[in-house]
């Protein structure tokens, strides 16, 4: 009853250009679960929609600056324009949905959820990722998922130079072109379980690309564990 | 960390609105760089009137009109001169080539920097806040084909006024930076041996003496920032203009930040999308960030060179 309430409870509306981020973040922090907000006017503001604890439907229209959305838990944010660097850092859950491109360092650190550009991202994408899920639309720049710990990369589009470098265990999809794989970065096989997956992924973030025309990447896990042969180096 | 804004007025409809348009983009920089700032101001009839060089001097120990009287007393009779103070920026005009101008201020002033030079523009900069010293320029009034401007968060050399960018160290070529240059102690003595001579221990006025030591032997603005990249190491986003034309590259590990916006009527650089977003016609502008290692070149005949390094 009380959820039903305030989802039929009216959108608030936030303009940027006559309040603070911090006003806006404030409102956001103590607003009711199930409520939605839209913001105006972002103008390329930093930090945005920072720290969001609750189940909330935000819809922000402009591009946004820096760190748009970090620490992001629970809830869907959505920007209808693009994003700065450091787009949801350390996202933990909840959804942050970008219409245009991200800058550098999209999601990076992100322990869960899901983020998703449907333009392209910038370098770094998914940098130390340890349990998010990323889906970008277009393509990414380089050194994208270096020494990603956990979760899934899924690019539609090309990947940079020195993908999934010093990776650990975050699975990589990419459907184009990759520059170059990282150390320690390899092609896998693509078996049932992962185009499963990855059917999830796409769907959730509202594509319709074929996941069978995707190729997966990972750890070779040659990095794990000191190798004999390089004693002569120390 | 430091902002760089840069902008370049297709349409001369706008060139009236330079200055106003430029102090729109500083403010979206300002956090970016607190202890000094400059600009680089291009074809304002005020501060480069037609027919005259222009040289910027920091450290004058002269009045104003006493310098303006020892110049005319000194340059050949007849010269008009003008000099004019904005804070620690001394703006000189005379009706005298660049380089006579220069050498007589020299001898003038021995303790003086020649911070600008050339025909075209007009260099301003000094310590303190950036909109503070903006107000000291009258940057809102300023009217112009193009402007740079830099506010500075200085890590490789002192807070002074030398020490703000932008870096004019050949006519009418300035360059702006963010990062730092890892090698720059290596290339200036490679450019002393060659004859190149220095200002500073700044690390970005080492890349403008390169580019301009290139410029100098014939290669084109694009050329030049090709080779600084196969010769500097360490992080930059640079911005160079020459009076028609505007670069941008980044260096290819693109650790400092720069997007693009490009219309018709305009193309504007900056470090964050904040400082354009109060340019008229942006919502419907190409915005991008410039890949890493690629010079982007724009010049006021509306063409774009595009080189891969």
């Amino acid at each position: 009853m009380t959820i039903l309430s305030a989802t039929l409870a009216p959108t608030q509306t936030v303009d940027l250009a006559a309040s603070t981020v911090r006003e806006l973040n404030a409102a956001l922090h103590q607003a009711a679960d199930a409520t939605s907000w839209v913001v105006d006017n972002p103008a390329g503001a930093h930090n945005i929609a920072v720290g969001i604890d609750r189940e909330l439907e935000v819809t922000v229209n402009g591009h946004v600056g820096y760190y748009f959305a970090g620490m992001h838990q629970r809830g869907k944010v959505t920007v209808h324009g693009s994003a700065g660097v450091g787009l949801a850092e350390n996202i933990m859950s909840g959804t942050v949905h970008v219409t245009g491109d991200a800058s550098q360092a999209t999601g990076a650190t992100g322990h869960g959820g899901l983020v998703i550009v449907d333009g392209n991202t910038g370098a770094r994408c998914g940098i130390s990722m340890k349990g998010v899920d990323i889906v970008v639309g277009g393509d990414i720049g380089h050194a994208s998922a270096f020494m990603a710990q956990a979760g899934r990369l899924v690019v539609c589009g090309d990947a940079g130079e020195g993908l999934g470098d010093s990776i650990y265990e975050a699975r990589i999809y990419v459907q184009g072109a990759v520059g170059s794989l990282g150390a320690d970065c390899i092609e896998k096989p693509l078996r049932a379980e992962h185009l499963a997956e990855l059917a999830e992924l796409l769907l959730a973030a509202g594509r319709d690309d074929d996941p069978a025309l995707f190729k997966r990447y990972g750890s070779a896990r040659t990095l794990y564990h000191f190798a004999a042969a390089n004693s002569h180096s120390y | 960390m430091c902002g760089i804004a840069s902008l370049q007025l297709r349409d001369p409809a706008l060139r009236g609105s330079l200055g106003e348009l430029m102090h729109g983009m500083l403010c979206g920089i300002v956090d970016r760089g607190l202890d000094s700032a400059g600009m680089a101001l291009y074809g304002d009839p005020g501060l480069t009137p037609t027919g005259t060089s222009t040289v910027t001097l920091l450290d004058v120990t002269l009045e104003p009109e006493e310098l303006a009287a020892a110049l005319r007393g000194a340059l050949p009779a007849g010269t008009e001169v003008a000099v004019r103070m904005f804070g620690e920026t001394t703006l000189v005009n005379a009706s005298v080539a660049s380089a006579a101008l220069e050498a007589c201020v020299a001898e003038l002033l021995p303790t003086a920097h020649v911070a600008g030079r050339g025909e075209h523009v007009a260099v301003l900069k000094g310590t303190g806040h950036p909109l503070d010293l903006a107000a000291q320029y009258g940057l809102e009034g300023i009217s112009g084909s193009q402007g740079l401007s830099h506010t500075r968060m200085a890590t490789e050399s002192a807070v002074t006024a030398s020490g703000a960018h932008p870096f004019t160290v050949a006519d009418d070529l300035c360059l702006v930076h963010n990062g730092s240059f890892s090698n720059h102690a290596t290339i200036r003595r490679q450019l002393r041996a060659e004859g190149v001579t220095f200002d500073s221990e700044n690390d970005s006025e080492v890349a403008a003496r390169y580019i301009a030591w290139r410029m100098a032997d014939g290669d084109s603005l694009t050329t030049a920032l090709e080779k600084l990249g196969t010769v500097f190491d360490g992080f930059y986003t640079l911005v160079v203009t020459t009076p028609t034309s505007m670069a941008v590259v980044r260096d290819p590990i693109a650790c400092k930040p720069a997007i693009i916006a490009e219309t018709d009527a305009w193309v504007a650089m900056a470090s964050e999308y904040r400082a354009l977003a109060h340019l008229p016609g942006i919502e419907n502008a190409r915005i991008f960030e410039p890949a890493p290692g690629i010079v982007y070149t724009w010049t006021l005949d509306s063409t774009k060179e595009l080189v891969t390094l």
